[in-house]
């Protein structure tokens, strides 16, 4: 801060403690909502302040058979295959791109170009925009209701690929050439040098992804139509289409609390890595 | 530019690359290959047999007023969402920007609802604005306000935009702050001594100095607001009520899945892809402009 005036000094944490407070405002309310029962919930007005039964309801959503009227599987299940999609989608898509920017930087073959421009393309094809013949050719390969059906039509990724691609060529020449001299094959090279070398990069680029997996909704909407392989974030469209009928507000919140808190954590715990990982894949 | 240090190998580099390759053109290429194609064609209404119709299919698109009203909707929706939650970010930003104790602990508190699943976003908004439970309807009646998103457009119009809007400020947040953390020290020293107030200085220096981070913001908003707004759409209002709340992507899934009007939903995909590739490039082009100072 360049000069150094009280009252601009309070005013200035005024002001964010009043955006911070504007943001966390529909938390508060999904908290409040999570830990009252659900004859409460049906009151007006609602309460403002948090309740007793959040452990209650914990339980209730957590190890219960999911909503009464509802198609939906238990939660923990949703959880658990929210958990291997968002995992096998992360994992994925830096596996098969570190190996592409490894044969885009450090070899010269026939088509590399070719090969490099496809993978650009992909950033221009978001799954929004060409869904149903996707969804088309998962069905003919009998990838519906599977996880290889969830996650391996979001593997490929160009901004990972190009991530990547950035850093091996920071990497110094001298490197490679000690390396070859040394006798070391291309997959050593890759293994023993390259991986290490990038791995902030790789946790960086391991946050967003995941969050970009866990998040994921239309996809698994069209693609599941099985309770056993559902998602805990698609599945909450599927409760407040119940909600209509029988509006149970205490174990929905709860329910959106646990989908929202595994990536929320992420975000929060490894802060840094965020914010590097947002940044460095939006260039 | 110094020859680049590689390795000899005939087959390895193929065997490297053919994952990334094989998804894309399975999942990718192939895929919207499909959707071209498709937008030339017209089924029967059994879906025994297909026409080829060339551009018919997007003549009837352009002759659709619900097609049309869905485009302008769309384009205001980005707008809207855009200017509502850029300009909350930079507000914040500005300050945090001033701030040196504490500043990680306010960037916590507002980077999070980035993690939030956008479908996630649009149940808290039932929540919050249910009819006759919602803690807002009832807050918004003491100042006459009758809330009811399920019956009118407007209101649930308004209350998509806001999920949208909450949902991005975390983005810009980070990225408007860091463009303001790039700006040299020693101007804002000089304006300072020559007695520029700090608000003098934030719209003389700072602001001008951030537009390339405002053009890129704004580049990856409307992205945003076209293509990841699905979720708060499709859990908070389906678009509704009376398809006031149905912005293209929505038009594409529901035309597609729900009406089955396969060559009219591939013909508004590939207009959406045009969208996308247009957008793409303008941000290729422009992007690197943006930490230069």
């Amino acid at each position: 801060m360049v000069e150094n005036r009280r009252f601009l000094r309070i005013v200035t944490h005024i002001v964010l403690i009043l955006g911070i407070a504007i943001i966390a405002i529909p938390i508060w309310i999904m908290l409040v909502g999570a830990s009252h029962d659900g004859v409460r919930m049906l009151q007006v007005p609602v309460p403002l302040m948090l309740g007793d039964q959040f452990w209650v309801n914990f339980n209730a959503a957590l190890f219960g058979t999911g909503l009464e009227g509802t198609e939906t599987a238990p939660v923990w299940l949703m959880l658990l295959n929210s958990l291997i999609m968002a995992l096998s989608i992360t994992f994925g898509k830096i596996i098969i791109s570190l190996l592409s920017a490894f044969a885009i930087v450090y070899f010269r073959f026939p088509m590399r170009m070719l090969c490099f421009w496809m993978i650009f393309v992909t950033l221009m094809l978001p799954v929004e925009v060409r869904i149903i013949p996707t969804f088309e050719v998962v069905a003919n390969l009998g990838m519906l209701n599977s996880y290889a059906g969830l996650s391996i039509p979001l593997i490929a990724s160009a901004t990972a690929t190009f991530l990547f691609r950035q850093v091996f060529m920071t990497i110094p020449g001298e490197l490679v050439e000690s390396a070859r001299i040394d006798g070391a094959s291309p997959m050593r090279f890759f293994i023993d040098f390259l991986i290490p070398l990038s791995r902030t990069n790789i946790a960086a680029l391991f946050v967003i992804l995941f969050i970009y997996g866990w998040n994921q909704y239309l996809w698994p909407l069209i693609i599941t139509t099985d309770q056993a392989n559902y998602t805990i974030v698609m599945s909450i469209k599927q409760m407040l289409e119940a909600a209509e009928q029988s509006p149970v507000w205490n174990i929905i919140m709860m329910t959106a609390l646990l989908a929202m808190l595994p990536p929320v954590l992420v975000v929060i715990l490894m802060q840094k890595l965020f914010v590097k990982g947002l940044v460095e894949s939006e260039k | 530019m110094q020859e680049r240090v590689i390795f000899k190998s005939r087959s390895l580099p193929y065997l490297l690359v053919a994952p990334q390759i094989i998804i894309t053109l399975i999942f990718f290429l192939w895929p919207a290959a499909q959707a071209l194609y498709q937008s030339f064609l017209i089924e029967d209404a059994f879906g025994f047999s297909s026409e080829f119709v060339w551009f018919e299919n997007y003549q009837m698109l352009f002759e659709d007023p619900y097609y049309i009203d869905a485009f302008l909707r769309t384009g205001l929706f980005s707008l809207a969402v855009a200017g509502l939650s850029m300009s909350f970010a930079l507000v914040l930003a500005g300050f945090a920007d001033r701030v040196i104790k504490g500043a990680l602990i306010y960037r916590t508190f507002l980077i999070w609802p980035y993690a939030v699943a956008p479908a996630l976003a649009g149940a808290l908004w039932v929540f919050m604005f249910d009819p006759t439970l919602g803690i807002w309807t009832y807050f918004l009646k003491f100042v006459g306000v009758d809330l009811n998103y399920k019956l009118n457009g407007n209101h649930a119009m308004t209350l998509v935009i806001l999920a949208a809007a909450w949902k991005q400020i975390a983005y810009n947040f980070l990225f408007f702050l860091a463009g303001m953390q790039a700006v040299p020290r020693s101007l804002i020293e000089a304006a300072a001594i020559d007695g520029a107030s700090p608000m003098r200085r934030f719209w003389t220096i700072i602001f001008p100095l951030l537009s390339p981070t405002t053009f890129f913001l704004l580049v990856i908003n409307t992205v945003y607001a076209f293509f990841d707004t699905f979720g708060i759409v499709h859990s908070l209002t389906s678009g509704g009520p009376a398809k006031s709340t149905e912005i293209l992507v929505y038009k594409v899934f529901n035309d597609g899945f729900i009406g089955l009007d396969l060559g009219g939903s591939a013909a508004q995909s590939v207009i959406l892809m045009a969208i996308v590739i247009s957008l793409t490039i303008v941000q290729f082009r422009y992007v690197e402009r943006r930490v230069q100072y």
